[in-house]
């Protein structure tokens, strides 16, 4: 086969041996040198400093926050996620496009500039809310504290459900309307079909939604830096930056962080084994029949109440907040209360032009993103291509590989490349924007493959082989058949590794050097610093830029669709 | 036959501007099989899921066994679940999450039948859709045919007094679905059910029927058995989608019948249709009840011979308006450019449209 395609100078030897070094030294490597510190001090085992890190009590107090925000994120998500995607695809909910449409929007927010603003709106003292409804009912203490588990669990579920919902709302569409149809005339009434018939059948889709949010949120950063540092609720991932930060990034912080990360790796890795399980049950496949209209649950009396219950989840959860941000970021002082007198835009001039450190967060954030996606988007479509178009012998260690990033933390990507680019091998990039350009690469290397695989998997092998067929050399069925087909792939990708790198967190924290704050660092920072209009201020830009972004993926995926 | 069992009045459905369904009126006696036959967007699939309850009607009534079901003046719908039918859709819809028995007794869990006689009654339905085997499998595991037995089994279940079978056969390949066709008419023959059912293809509507029904754009054109269906058809849509056609536009002179513009080629052996003050008609004749001859007949020269197995396809040009013909093996094969003449047997006549 591959001789057949490239005669015997290998090409597809070399595109390999190419992707897979790529893969090795961005991703692999790092992740082995976390393991292989945690493990080993000067080449022997290192048991020691393992049980002494994993006999603090700090540790497993960490590793239970992480546990319990861990699950507490997911039951809810599911619950809310599975809930609204049945409210939107199988009853006659009124708006149901729209509203569908509104439900991903959380998705495209920061969820730390979500707790941001719920810090704002809930924090025991300050938070307006709380404020308000104090003088409401002439109270002393505060009704809300979002300084807690609770408070970290339900900020996360806002912004992490759409992936319960994406995944279920897909499945329920996709799934053959006669399998409930039939179970109707056999005598089932709605509900009945619900319990016995569809979530059943809907339990693959849930689980893997479910599995994802575990995943995310094991290893989230963002929202419990910002709620739970305050009061000393750490999970892995906060804790390993505290123990970095504490130390000045002392190489014995940096091996505590490695044991640590191995948790999180080791977690991660077991979720993914699990998810793997459940897609692998085939026996559930749900095959698409005939497209007719699927049974509706006639609402009658509840269709307003339920529309306005959604509508309301989604004023709360993204709305409020964003509005809060924009209010905020607008104050002269913080604390003062919303009157038109209170506010200018004195603080948006004054971070946009004047503020050395938040214009060179913008500039970096905005120069490494662009740089992170493209080059992400070109190293993408070369390993993608590789793995679904050349039957090349050794494709499966590539397949390995191309699974890493998917299950790799931001924080455990941060450690490893702080391992791997601080002088050890002969290169230190510590301190410097390509330590961070470098990590961008290795966390969104896997919505690059994710998109370009699905692109490629479209195209049939055969419109290649009819290219070469009629006379084009590998390189021209390349470029004039496979990658015109594939741009909206490719586009895809570029903008899925943009937007979310734009606001980077996670990784941007343990990388950034005195000159190299990010957008992402500077509002934490400016959070930290108890500039809390400063860091709203910062983070309107940062949502002006998602919105302005999104829209235009919109319109670039619109007028594709109607090129085609 | 006795009674009319199944019932449409005047049933009427609107999908916007289209009207899917146009003032259908039909009567089904019990223990019928009815087949209602037309191309996709005919109407037919649409009809059923009336009958079954999954559509409503914009006008019309339906009843069963004397009681009405469904009724546009009253404002009354039985649901679905209420009705009591079996039904077998064409994508299988057998459950994933359930192995064969349990699909099986489905129906009979949701009507909280006893627990001994779940199981006599799921037993039997699975044993007479030959499924003994494989009770505990699930349906992943099974081929297509085995898993549209798991629908019937299920439809089965209840004795329902009504089956409803939407193209039940259509993605099955050609082999097993000639063989379950007989299947559902023994089925029948032992439960003794009325049988509503879609399909497109003829062949399949011929083999079970007692009556069929030709829809067309949501409009009837025929009921009828299927042999008038197929020797009487009372319009040139129903002629053309029973069976191959030939549609030969003729003229009439001197009483002789002449194809359209070919007098040269000489008249046709057929008698002048009845009472007609038209010149010009459209002359309907099947592939099969042409014959071959080497003398006399309307002449004509070979264009095309095709081998289609037992049969031979000819095409046969009379000047420039071409007859298809098919005839059995057995009898002398022409060469394409040979000359020869037309002999119509059973023909049709409908006016000439221009």
């Amino acid at each position: 086969m591959i001789r057949k395609l490239f005669g015997n100078f290998g090409i597809a030897e070399i595109l390999l041996a190419v992707s897979v070094l790529i893969l090795v030294i961005v991703v692999a490597v790092p992740v082995l040198l976390i393991l292989w510190t945690a493990l080993f001090v000067d080449g022997s085992l290192n048991t020691r400093d393992i049980l002494k890190v994993l006999s603090q009590p700090e540790t497993y107090e960490a590793l239970k926050n992480s546990l319990i925000i861990a699950a507490g994120v997911t039951f809810f998500s599911t619950i809310i996620g599975v809930f609204f995607a049945w409210l939107v695809s199988r009853t006659d909910l009124p708006l149901k496009e729209t509203m569908k449409v509104l439900f991903l929007v959380p998705f495209m927010l920061p969820s730390f500039i979500g707790a941001l603003a719920w810090k704002m709106l809930l924090s025991p003292r300050a938070g307006y809310i709380n404020k308000y409804l104090s003088d409401l009912f002439g109270l002393d203490g505060s009704l809300f504290n979002i300084y807690s588990l609770s408070g970290i669990i339900a900020v996360e579920t806002m912004y992490l459900f759409p992936f319960v919902f994406i995944q279920v709302a897909g499945a329920l569409e996709r799934m053959d309307p006669t399998l409930e149809e039939s179970a109707r005339i056999s005598g089932a009434g709605l509900l009945t079909i619900t319990r016995k018939i569809t979530l059943p059948l809907m339990t693959p889709s849930i689980a893997a939604g479910a599995l994802l949010v575990a995943l995310y949120s094991l290893a989230h950063f963002g929202v419990p830096a910002i709620l739970g540092t305050e009061r000393g609720i750490y999970n892995i991932p906060t804790k390993i930056y505290e123990q970095i930060y504490q130390s000045g990034g002392s190489f014995v912080a940096i091996r505590t962080g490695t044991i640590l990360s191995s948790i999180l790796v080791i977690a991660a890795g077991l979720i993914l084994y699990i998810q793997n399980l459940v897609l692998k049950a085939g026996r559930f496949q749900v095959i698409a029949g005939k497209s007719m209209r699927p049974l509706l649950l006639k609402l009658r009396g509840l269709k307003i109440p339920l529309l306005l219950f959604s509508i309301l989840y989604i004023f709360i959860t993204v709305i409020l907040p964003t509005v809060t941000i924009f209010l905020v970021g607008s104050l002269k002082t913080y604390g003062v209360s919303f009157t038109l007198e209170n506010m200018s835009l004195t603080n948006l001039k004054y971070i946009l032009f004047q503020w050395k450190m938040t214009k060179d967060a913008i500039w970096n954030s905005l120069y490494l993103s662009l740089g992170a996606a493209f080059v992400t988007m070109i190293v993408g479509t070369l390993i993608s291509y590789t793995i679904v178009k050349i039957k090349v012998r050794g494709r499966f260690i590539l397949e390995f590989l191309g699974l890493l990033p998917f299950s790799v933390p931001g924080t455990v990507i941060a450690i490893g490349v702080i391992l791997m680019w601080s002088g050890k091998f002969g290169i230190n990039l510590y301190n410097t924007a390509w330590i961070i350009f470098i990590a961008y690469i290795a966390r969104y290397m896997a919505f690059s493959l994710k998109s370009n695989s699905a692109a490629l998997e479209q195209v049939s092998d055969s419109l290649e082989e009819a290219a070469r067929a009629c006379g084009a050399t590998h390189w021209q069925s390349l470029k004039d058949i496979v990658i015109p087909l594939i741009k909206p792939g490719m586009v895809a990708a570029f903008f899925l590794i943009f937007l979310p790198a734009l606001r980077e967190l996670t990784t941007s924290i343990l990388l950034y050097g005195p000159t190299t704050r990010t957008i992402g660092v500077a509002i934490y920072a400016l959070n930290e610093d108890g500039e809390t209009v400063y860091a709203a201020t910062l983070a309107s830009v940062a949502l002006v830029i998602i919105i302005v972004g999104q829209l235009a993926i919109k319109r670039i995926t619109r007028s594709r669709i109607k090129g085609i | 036959m006795t009674m009319s069992h199944v019932k449409l009045q005047d049933v009427t459905k609107r999908f916007g501007p289209v009207v899917a369904v146009n003032r259908l009126s039909i009567e089904i006696s019990q223990g019928e099989c009815f087949s209602m036959l037309g191309p996709s967007g005919c109407g037919k699939t649409t009809t059923l899921r009336m009958v079954a309850g999954f559509e409503d009607l914009d006008e019309g009534e339906i009843s069963v066994g004397g009681k009405i079901f469904s009724s546009s003046f009253k404002k009354y719908y039985l649901p679905p679940e209420k009705r009591d039918f079996g039904m077998v859709f064409q994508a299988f819809a057998v459950w994933p999450h359930l192995n064969v028995y349990n699909n099986v007794a489905f129906p009979l869990q949701i009507r909280k039948m006893p627990k001994a006689e779940i199981e006599e009654r799921t037993r039997r339905a699975i044993t007479y859709t030959g499924l003994s085997e494989c009770a505990e499998t699930y349906p992943n595991e099974l081929s297509g045919g085995q898993k549209q037995r798991i629908a019937l089994a299920r439809a089965i279940a209840i004795n329902p007094t009504v089956m409803l079978l939407d193209e039940p056969l259509s993605n099955l390949d050609p082999k097993l679905r000639e063989e379950m066709r007989f299947e559902i008419k023994d089925l029948q023959r032992k439960f003794g059910f009325t049988i509503l059912y879609v399909t497109h293809d003829q062949a399949e509507a011929m083999a079970l029927s007692d009556r069929i029904l030709v829809m067309s754009e949501g409009n009837v054109q025929q009921i009828d058995t299927p042999l008038n269906i197929y020797h009487k058809p009372a319009n040139k849509f129903v002629f053309s989608f029973i069976g191959l056609s030939n549609f030969l536009p003729v003229e009439i002179a001197d009483s002789a019948v002449y194809i359209e513009g070919q007098h040269d080629a000489g008249p046709l052996n057929v008698e002048l249709p009845p009472r007609t003050l038209e010149r010009r008609l459209i002359l309907a004749t099947r592939p099969f009840e042409i014959d071959i001859i080497r003398e006399g007949g309307v002449r004509g020269t070979v264009k095309r011979v095709t081998y289609l197995g037992d049969v031979i396809d000819y095409r046969v040009m009379v000047g420039n308006v071409e007859v298809r013909i098919q005839k059995n093996r057995i009898k002398e094969i022409l060469r394409e450019g040979q000359r020869c003449g037309l002999k119509f047997n059973r023909i049709l006549w409908y006016e000439h449209q221009p």
